[in-house]
């Protein structure tokens, strides 16, 4: 896939302010890249003396590591910092912490932060490139770009293809950054979960390409992929609904709803799953889920990203940086004698 | 000491004035007005006031100096100082300082100071409730004896019913107007800005506009019931709007402000997170906008506010979640009012309602809000073609937070005399003269 578009900002902050072409060519860098990671030596050269700093001031696993994973993989210096929140009520604020990293010259820092809005603050404070690794209900740009890879790779194309988000929409990021991805793309998306979590107002959330529905089985219906979001107990300070019981038996997917679906529907979760509420392990574990090929696709988008953002070269992607870490050795070894 | 205020264009709404005439101050009072090529009393010191306007000095009814208690924000002194520069010669001291002030003691403490600082008049409003917790009543009587002009929780929504409902009939007894920061806290609970199409993009918690509606009602059905006056501190609905409109037509008691803030921009503004878009009540959308618009040009609305609220930079820092609602306003204030007149939305002599007449008249300021005879000589000098840009690094105020930056504005206040004394003189201009001059210029 070719386009003439590229991406060429300093920070990724959210998919809303994207072009699809930024999309796209996200996407087709994160696939040349992929192979990387089936190689037997996983490891380029592309950010060698590069550092990246992941950022977190909320707990993470997954995303944290699968930004790490592909930091080393292009041979950045990868630096892990935890803070917790708390320190703000010990008087340090968001632009200390921000200007006491950037003393360091990091080439990136990638930032997962409880609070919406925190990577754009650090983005205007400071001069270092910022990637959004999640910012409370906001936006979670690199998961709907992993999403959409893994789409892509499953389905062939995002237009055209009806999506179906099911549950906590109100509280999630994910579902923000995929609804923006892909009906940039030219999906049609179409959400639904309890009233008090998909208020009516995400009627006018995107100009085209959103349906809010009531029942997910309506939302279901004819969808070429299902994204089930997690319910995200932390973020809720008052009930959002009565029971866990009585929501795995409303808004929880399980095989049967999938019936409704398109011949050859995908399943997708963020993760990390509640099995038995949002989703039924049958359906978790069934052949049309594909929640580990998106833990696999993440790491390449995260390569992909580091590498147009903190690469400072923002042309297509280099071949020749792309050889595996020992051949470059070797060439250079080569050119010494 | 006497001042004449020569070749002005005087508004003065108290009397319907409007039109050319100098005006002479005397010993604090103002002594009346001249016509052109009378004799003048000796000893006058002219300020000429060519192409300027002439009005009462302004008066903001809501104001945060944070003294006592976050001296780091304002002072009092600080405060009155932005207050002069802004146009405003009254400012109403919101109670929530620390400790607030629920006691004759802290009221003549506010008043000493705003006297120290021979600067603005400085005028407290008074708790509502002990501690503004909205328990207990706070004692208004004696704070009324100590100087406070009206009662208030601001900030801290007075959530039950009863307790309003017996703060207003007490406070009723006092003559003394009850300020509500209408909220229902329930409902707007953890929300950091407009609750709608905005929140839900950026993932903030969102203040529905419901919040504010049902307490707007619910204060005019407790001021129906009590028969006391109640003033809707800074509006910022639709809802809220046609509920007072509504009260009004029936004849209950009861009036509102709008801050400048919330006619200016909308909610959109949060997009960037910058904290300092962020204030309570939140900025709206274009159609609550719309509807002050309406409240500003139809007299629903009856003064203009600032909502002065000074914080300090380190605590503006924060995530948007974390960091302190509010945003400092009396240097700006005038200046957005003018955009009100510039847009042909209202007259200049609305605008001078807006800001004297109707909020002397709220808290009932004696011999304030009017140039008649023997009101206190406090005036605010206007030019409407004055072209500026608001630099925040160059305010008097202690705290810099604002949105308003850099912005560009058409029409100030340059001039602002307190008491019969001229306490602030825009740089740019330079026309108080003294008498030897006076035949040249006051003819």
């Amino acid at each position: 896939m070719t386009t003439d578009a590229v991406f060429n900002r300093k920070h990724l902050l959210g998919i809303r302010e994207l072009e699809a072409g930024e999309i796209t060519h996200l996407l087709d860098t994160a696939e040349t890249f992929r192979e990387i990671s089936k190689r037997d030596i996983k490891k380029v050269p592309a950010l060698r003396g590069r550092t990246v700093i992941n950022l977190f001031f909320e707990p993470s696993t997954r995303t944290r590591t699968s930004f790490e994973i592909a930091a080393k993989r292009l041979s950045a210096d990868a630096v892990n910092v935890s803070v917790s929140t708390s320190s703000v009520s010990k008087g340090e604020t968001l632009m200390d912490t921000a200007r006491n990293l950037e003393a360091m010259s990091p080439d990136c820092i990638v930032v997962r932060h409880s609070m919406a809005g925190a990577p754009q603050q650090l983005a205007r404070m400071g001069n270092s490139p910022i990637v959004n690794a999640g910012d409370g209900s906001h936006e979670h740009p690199t998961q709907a770009l992993l999403d959409a890879l893994t789409i892509r790779e499953y389905k062939g194309r995002i237009e055209g293809l009806k999506v179906a988000i099911i549950g906590d929409v109100l509280h999630s990021r994910v579902a923000r950054s995929n609804i923006h991805l892909l009906t940039k793309l030219g999906a049609t998306v179409c959400i639904a979960g309890p009233g008090t979590m998909v208020p009516a107002e995400f009627n006018e959330f995107v100009e085209t390409g959103l349906r809010v529905e009531k029942r997910i089985e309506d939302a279901i219906e004819g969808a070429d992929v299902v994204m089930v979001l997690r319910i995200q107990r932390e973020r809720q300070d008052t009930a959002f609904f009565p029971s866990m019981r009585e929501y795995a038996v409303h808004y929880g997917l399980r095989r049967h709803h999938l019936e409704r679906a398109a011949p050859d529907a995908i399943v997708m979760h963020p993760g990390p799953m509640n099995r038995g509420i949002e989703i039924a392990s049958e359906v978790a574990d069934g052949s049309s889920s594909l929640i580990l090929d998106q833990v696999t696709n993440g790491v390449a988008v995260r390569m992909a990203v580091l590498y147009l953002i903190a690469g400072g070269s923002h042309a297509e992607v280099d071949v020749d940086k792309l050889a595996p870490v020992e051949n470059q050795a070797k060439k250079q070894k080569g050119s010494i004698g | 000491m006497k001042i004449l205020i020569a070749n002005g264009y005087v508004i003065d709404p108290s009397q319907g004035i409007n039109g050319g005439k100098n005006v002479l101050l005397e010993n604090g009072r103002v002594s009346g007005f001249l016509d052109r090529g009378e004799q003048l009393p000796d000893g006058v010191e002219v300020f000429d006031a060519t192409g300027l306007v002439v009005a009462p000095g302004f008066i903001d009814l809501h104001t945060h100096l944070r003294e006592p208690g976050a001296e780091y924000k304002e002072t009092i002194a600080s405060g009155a100082a932005a207050a002069v520069a802004g146009g405003w010669t009254t400012v109403c001291a919101m109670p929530n300082t620390d400790p607030v002030n629920d006691s004759p003691a802290v009221t003549r403490f506010i008043i000493e100071q705003g006297q120290r600082a021979q600067l603005a008049n400085v005028v407290p409003l008074g708790a509502l409730t002990k501690g503004s917790a909205g328990k207990e009543l706070a004692e208004m009587g004696e704070m009324k004896s100590a100087g406070i002009v009206a009662v208030s929780d601001d900030g801290r929504p007075v959530a039950n019913a009863g307790m309003m409902r017996r703060a207003m009939e007490y406070a009723r007894g006092f003559d003394l107007t009850v300020v509500d920061h209408a909220q229902d806290e329930s409902l707007s609970v953890g929300g950091v800005m407009h609750e709608g199409h905005w929140s839900l993009l950026l993932g903030l918690k969102g203040m529905p506009a419901a919040a504010e509606d049902v307490h707007v009602i619910r204060d005019c059905v407790l001021a129906k019931l009590t028969g006391a006056a109640v003033h809707i501190a800074h509006v910022s609905t639709r809802a809220s709007v046609d509920a007072v409109r509504r009260a009004k037509e029936m004849g209950i008691r009861i009036t509102c402000e709008v801050a400048p803030h919330h006619w200016t921009l909308t909610d959109e503004a949060v997009a960037d997170f910058d904290t300092n878009t962020k204030m309570s009540p939140p900025l709206r959308n274009h159609d609550h906008v719309d509807a002050l618009l309406d409240g500003l040009k139809d007299g629903t609305i009856d003064t203009i506010a600032t909502d002065h609220a000074p914080h300090h930079a380190d605590e503006k820092a924060l995530e948007f979640d974390q960091a302190p609602f509010g945003i400092i306003g009396l240097e700006t204030a005038v200046g957005l009012a003018f955009e009100l007149v510039n847009r042909g939305l209202i007259d200049l002599g609305r605008m001078v309602e807006l800001c004297s007449t109707n909020p002397a008249r709220i808290f009932a300021l004696a011999d304030r809000g009017t140039l008649s005879k023997n009101a206190h000589a406090d005036i605010t000098i206007l030019d409407p073609a004055y072209e500026w840009t608001f630099d925040v690094k160059a305010s008097k105020s202690k705290s810099r937070n604002t949105p308003f930056n850099g912005r560009a504005m058409t029409g100030a206040a340059v001039a602002t005399i307190v008491g019969g004394r001229l306490v602030y003189l825009n740089p740019d201009y330079t026309r108080i003269t003294d008498t030897k001059q006076r035949n040249a210029t006051a003819k």
